[in-house]
């Protein structure tokens, strides 16, 4: 998993380990400081002349000077590397959710993939600059805190060695015996506040069934809940810090006395008072890393899961790629689907469709009815092979779907999803996500084909109009003849339009299908749709129930002996003439 | 954690008083504990002071019996005493650093709570204006934002704040006490530091809040992308794509790497500044003291080895304390910003109610007149009280009138015209019209989530404003085109129409939605969990789980708005016969595009831009030949 992750270091493998160089040599100044002090401590006691202070305190200065020094590289160093290596993370895993195949889309869900690329990632940010930083530098601090203290104290620092353990053992106690508790706490913490997000969201229906009393007491009691289990887990928590100045109040008691007392036995051979001094600094230094360490502890543990969670994107494999040698033109619209057996994931009890068996010329337009969960969309996401079929093959032009390159596939069949988008941006460049390269008047030949110029025009900011995001200020109807435009513009061998003209009017329905029939004779046309108005005039219509084709025919022929057509037709002559959904 | 940046455009000036505020509401949940874990914490600070003047004895001692050439037996016992007595001060000071570290846990998360709590009730009372007019993101952010940025504040920047300024003031006492002058060269190089605090953290601080900028920036870019990925796919735009991706990454990038290189490098500075300073206080002490310069001090001791050498610690902990509440500045500020936010959710007005009218339970006399009664009888009845004490009671039918409405989310811009309308106990009155032109805002006047201007809305007679808000909703059942589900069981779900209806009348309920089918197909039928707005379901089944809801309710007046939009036509001929039955001897109110919903309404109203333009039942309709014809035959868009 930790490698999977490293490999997105890439340019800033350098600045990863210049840090950790650059921190230990920031240490090492770090260190001497209070060792030089104990010199100069001592040297004024004895009385030295005006010029050795100095001295001490020039060399004093420059280590200050190297400390900072190295300090400031090593902070800018490790902030490049750990946000650096953040934005490739993102980088990556955004790459990698492009090359996504719909069924690896449909795996995680939107909220999740956000999730991964700010908060997951931001996590791993912090622990990796925690890693190339403090954990470096703690560990560091300790051991040369000791080796000093060891040099100039000897037998005194074995004080360390008890102290140590006890303190680093204790905290390591209660990192682990909190630890699982933080976890479940901010796992309900998180679904109180989803739950908050429902009653905001919800609050029509709260308000209509008058629940407002209802909702207090659910939420009153779930957070009490998150309280007492919160409450819980930093209680343990607040025994850290008691802890800390247990162990160092012990540890400079013990080199209080004992120091005395060699000092005093020793005569001041042993151990002078400037000494002394600096021990207890040491000791308050060797704790406070101890400390610190056990902190990053902590936050590299609790940031496994967000790493664990990103490698899931970096390593999920696409489930559709091109071909080695793929075929890179295609010939015509035509589309077979031979014995085609599908299903959505192995572990789906029912086939989404089974036993396909369709024969499409090229120019043809069909029309394919049937109820919801019928598979319309599904037979149709096959041709573009945006999911691979479970058995049979389906072809394009005579060739297997597999053997294309799957932008050439794409780019020749274009599909226009039932539940489309648009995105935020002018409706030029709305249009150009079909062809990036459109003249000016290309698009409008397409927008009129589609019906959808006339509105246009009337924006007052015309093509240039912007879309907000969702395409939220433009009717449902408007939206579908755009996401239309924008498909014909590809000019493909083959279009399908997936329940595309719902929200329109039959009158214009039957415009852009005259449009298609006038200026496209050449391509495919295949419309899913639930009013029998729009497939009415196809060459054929497919009637699709429950995952297989029921029946094919005009719809004369079907009229006169398909019983689910007739119902169909019945159900929404009754609702009009021509139903104005 | 949801730790999420959230977009705020224009935070709100910081307010005067805040932080008092927040200590007053404190003092208010914990008037016991918050007085004893402050003295708590204050004590601590003081104590951890304490040992620093206790080593300079010690080392007082350890100098004199150098000097006198004495044995360590001889002194032992002095040494023992100083030390029994520091041992003294050591364990008050664990026992009340232990005592505040629980108690401060206990009230951080007790007031974290509270306010959860406190704005969470205040929310549920607010208008519906509110939840319209305000990003619902927004709002999430003061539960889980704001109330993070209070817990770090009171948690732990308090605490701190508190035992920093104590140890600042005694050790500046302290140094007092042995030179002023020397005290003069430390304040000058802390005024250094908190230049540079202010400058570099200042800063990070600002890159930090562009980072957050930049993160939403991204954020919304990835949502808007993620939730159109099949279209990407389909246009084969991956590339563009993630150009467009790499502009907001980079920017992000940029702001990230400045905000942690300013944060990580102001500690470095700080510290060896701390440093620098020890050491040129030893050099000007040394010069001082070899120049026999005379000292200005409280204890008017000279300048000596035995006050430069204590003043050199002091000096250390002085600087050490201030670079520490450095690294508490930005969430001291983003902490009362945050609790400013709070506090302005909890303030917004409620929602108002003058009504007096309240709906009861009642039984019929043999004469026809109307009892009050506890039990649930079936029949209700409007229970007012007029001025002069007397009571009446009248009967609930559903019978509703709009005479002259006008009516504006705003002040100056009206949406409904001269609406008056009228449904008779029992009728089907749909609305017919485009998106905007009214329909649903007609209902929302009808249970009161807006007011009028100007007209009046009568309810079996009685004016809606005199109705108390929950009687006249509790009366009006509704179906909302955006079905919202609860998570919880498919049963709890049905079940919030009525939270005392037991299991068969829900199961009821829902075989009359026509829904009891697709639920018993549910891998656990009834009890099956519902999670995130049941995302388990299709549109079309959360749609029948709605009105199965709505039939629990079993409300006189029934308001559809689009309620079967999602469930297609071979379905809703299914769910037709429950809608029937449903709507059998209530009043409803049906908004639908589908015309074939509205058809057999008695009365179907054709509203445009606000104005009721065309009214009748279908044939009377049809056969004028206007906008309704023209919508029926389809020559018009209605969305």
């Amino acid at each position: 998993m930790l490698k999977t992750l490293l490999k997105s270091l890439r340019e800033f493998r350098k600045s990863t380990i210049i840090t950790p160089i650059l921190v230990i040599v920031e240490v090492v100044a770090d260190v001497l400081i209070p060792y030089t002090i104990a010199l100069l401590v001592n040297e004024i006691k004895a009385g030295c002349a005006l010029g050795t202070i100095v001295r001490y305190g020039l060399i004093l200065i420059g280590m200050a000077a190297v400390a900072l020094l190295t300090g400031w590289a090593a902070g800018t160093t490790g902030a490049r590397a750990a946000t650096g290596f953040a934005r490739n993370l993102r980088k990556d895993m955004f790459y990698a959710i492009q090359d996504f195949s719909f069924a690896n889309v449909d795996k995680f869900s939107t909220s999740s993939l956000v999730t991964r690329l700010t908060t997951d990632v931001t996590n791993v940010q912090m622990s990796f600059m925690m890693i190339i930083r403090a954990a470096v530098r703690s560990p560091l601090m300790l051991i040369f805190s000791v080796i000093m203290a060891y040099r100039m104290a000897g037998s005194l620092s074995l004080i360390f060695l008890v102290v140590i353990p006890i303190l680093g053992g204790g905290l390591l106690l209660i990192a682990t015996r909190v630890m699982p508790l933080f976890r479940r706490v901010f796992k309900k913490y998180d679904r109180i506040n989803e739950s908050i997000q429902e009653n905001v969201q919800a609050m029509r229906v709260v308000k209509s069934y008058v629940r407002e009393n209802h909702e207090k007491e659910k939420f009153r009691a779930a957070a009490e809940d998150v309280c007492a289990d919160f409450t819980r887990a930093e209680k343990i928590l607040a025994l850290n810090s008691p802890l800390m100045n247990l162990c160092m109040y012990t540890s400079n008691t013990l080199i209080l006395l004992l120091g005395s007392r060699a000092i005093i036995s020793s005569g001041g051979a042993a151990l002078d008072v400037g000494q002394l001094s600096a021990l207890v600094s040491y000791s308050v230094q060797i704790l406070m890393n101890l400390m610190m360490l056990s902190m990053v502890f902590v936050m590299i543990t609790m940031s496994m899961e967000s790493a664990r969670r990103i490698s899931e994107v970096l390593t999920e494999q696409s489930t559709i790629v091109s071909p080695a040698d793929p075929v890179t033109q295609v010939k015509d619209g035509s589309i077979d689907f031979d014995h085609v057996n599908f299903r959505y994931s192995e572990h789906a009890e029912r086939m989404a469709l089974s036993n396909i068996d369709l024969h499409i010329r090229s120019g043809e337009t069909i029309g394919i009815l049937g109820g919801t969960g019928s598979s319309k969309t599904s037979l149709i996401q096959l041709i573009s092979r945006l999911y691979d079929a479970t058995e049979g093959t389906v072809k394009v032009g005579g060739v297997d779907v597999k053997d294309y390159d799957l932008d050439t596939l794409r780019n020749q069949v274009a599909v226009v999803l039932q539940k489309n988008v648009l995105f935020s941006g002018t409706i030029k460049e709305n249009l150009r996500w079909g062809d990036l390269n459109a003249t000016d008047e290309e698009l409008v030949e397409a927008c009129k084909m589609a019906q959808a110029h006339d509105f246009i025009t009337q924006f007052p900011d015309g093509y240039d109009t912007h879309i907000e995001q969702g395409g939220t200020n433009v009717s449902g109807g408007q939206k579908q003849r755009l996401c239309i435009a924008r498909a014909l513009l590809k000019k493909p061998k083959v279009l399908i339009l997936d329940d595309s003209t719902s929200a329109v009017d039959t009158h214009t329905d039957a415009l852009i299908r005259k449009a298609f029939k006038d200026y496209l004779p050449d391509t495919t046309k295949i419309i899913v749709a639930q009013r029998v108005s729009s497939v009415e005039d196809a060459d054929r219509i497919i009637i699709m129930d429950n995952g297989s084709i029921d029946a094919v025919g005009t719809h004369k022929e079907l009229l006169a002996s398909n019983a689910i057509y007739q119902e169909v037709y019945e159900s929404q002559k009754k609702g009009g003439e021509q139903d104005g959904e | 954690m949801a730790n999420k940046p959230n977009m705020r455009s224009g935070r709100p000036p910081m307010k005067k008083g805040t932080l008092k505020r927040l200590f007053q509401m404190l003092f208010k949940f914990y008037p016991v504990a918050l007085p004893l874990t402050l003295l708590c914490i204050l004590f601590s600070a003081v104590v951890a002071a304490i040992p620093s003047i206790f080593m300079q004895k010690v080392v007082a001692l350890v100098e004199v019996s150098l000097g006198s050439g004495s044995t360590w037996s001889a002194v032992s016992g002095q040494f023992l005493r100083l030390i029994s007595v520091l041992l003294v001060f050591y364990l008050a000071s664990l026992v009340s650093s232990f005592a505040w570290n629980r108690m401060m846990a206990i009230i951080t998360q007790g007031t974290l709570k509270k306010l959860r709590c406190a704005m969470f009730d205040g929310m549920q009372d607010l208008p519906i204006r509110y939840f319209d007019t305000h990003n619902h993101g927004d709002i999430m952010s003061h539960y889980t934002n704001d109330i993070d940025t209070l817990r770090q504040l009171i948690a732990q920047s308090i605490p701190q704040l508190i035992s920093t300024a104590v140890v600042v003031i005694s050790v500046l006492c302290i140094m007092l006490y042995y030179s002023l002058w020397l005290t003069l060269v430390v304040l000058l190089g802390v005024y250094l530091m908190t230049f540079i605090i202010r400058g570099v953290g200042g800063k990070s601080g600002k890159f930090f809040r562009r980072q957050q900028e930049a993160t939403g920036k991204m954020e919304g870019f990835v949502e808007e992308l993620m939730n159109g990925q099949k279209v990407v796919k389909v246009f084969v735009h991956e590339e563009e794509t993630k150009k467009d991706f790499d502009r907001f990454n980079d920017g992000l990038y940029d702001d990230s790497r400045k905000a942690n290189t300013f944060a990580n490098i102001l500690m470095p500075i700080l510290f060896n500044l701390s440093n620098v300073l020890y050491a040129v206080v030893a050099m000007v002490g040394g010069a001082l003291m070899l120049a026999g310069a005379p000292n200005v001090s409280i204890s008017c001791l000279p300048f000596s080895i035995s006050i430069i050498v204590p003043f050199l610690n002091m000096t250390k902990q002085f600087s050490n304390n201030i670079s520490q509440v450095s690294q508490q500045f930005n969430s001291i500020i983003m902490g009362i910003a945050g609790a400013q936010r709070i506090f302005d959710l909890m303030e917004e007005q409620p929602e108002r109610d003058e009504g007096h009218v309240t709906l009861v339970n009642a039984c019929e006399n043999p004469d026809g007149t109307l009892t009050e009664c506890a039990e649930r009888t079936n029949v209700w009845a409007w229970r007012d009280v007029k001025a002069d004490g007397t009571v009446t009671y009248n009967r609930l039918t559903g019978d509703v009138r709009f005479q002259d409405v006008d009516f504006g989310y705003s002040e100056d811009k009206t949406v409904l015209h001269d609406i008056t309308l009228f449904a008779e106990p029992g009728q089907k009155v749909a609305f017919v019209g485009a998106t905007g032109a009214g329909k649903t805002t007609i209902t929302n006047l009808i249970n009161r989530f807006y007011d009028i201007q100007d007209g009046t809305i009568l309810y079996d007679g009685i004016n809606i404003k005199e109705i108390r808000k929950a009687d006249l909703r509790r009366s009006l059942g509704i179906v909302l085109q955006d079905t919202n589900l609860f998570t919880g069981t498919v049963m709890d779900n049905i079940r919030y129409g009525n939270l005392d209806a037991c299991d068969d009348e829900c199961i009821a309920a829902a075989q009359l939605a026509g829904a009891h089918d697709f639920i018993t197909r549910l891998p656990d039928g009834y009890n099956t969990m519902l999670t995130g707005n049941g995302a388990s379901l299709s549109q079309g089944q959360r749609q029948l789980l709605a009105i199965a809801r709505a039939a629990v309710a079993d409300p006189p007046v029934l308001i559809l708005d689009e309620a079967t939009s999602s469930i297609d036509t071979r379905t809703e001929a299914i769910v037709q016969a429950g809608m029937d039955a449903l709507m059998c001897n209530r009043t409803v109110f049906v908004i639908a595009h589908r015309l074939s919903t509205v058809r057999n309404s008695d009365v179907i109203m054709v509203l445009e831009q606000g104005r009721i333009i065309e009214r009748g039942n279908h044939e009377k309709l049809i056969a004028e030949k206007g906008e309704y014809y023209q919508l029926y035959t389809g020559a018009f868009e209605l969305e």
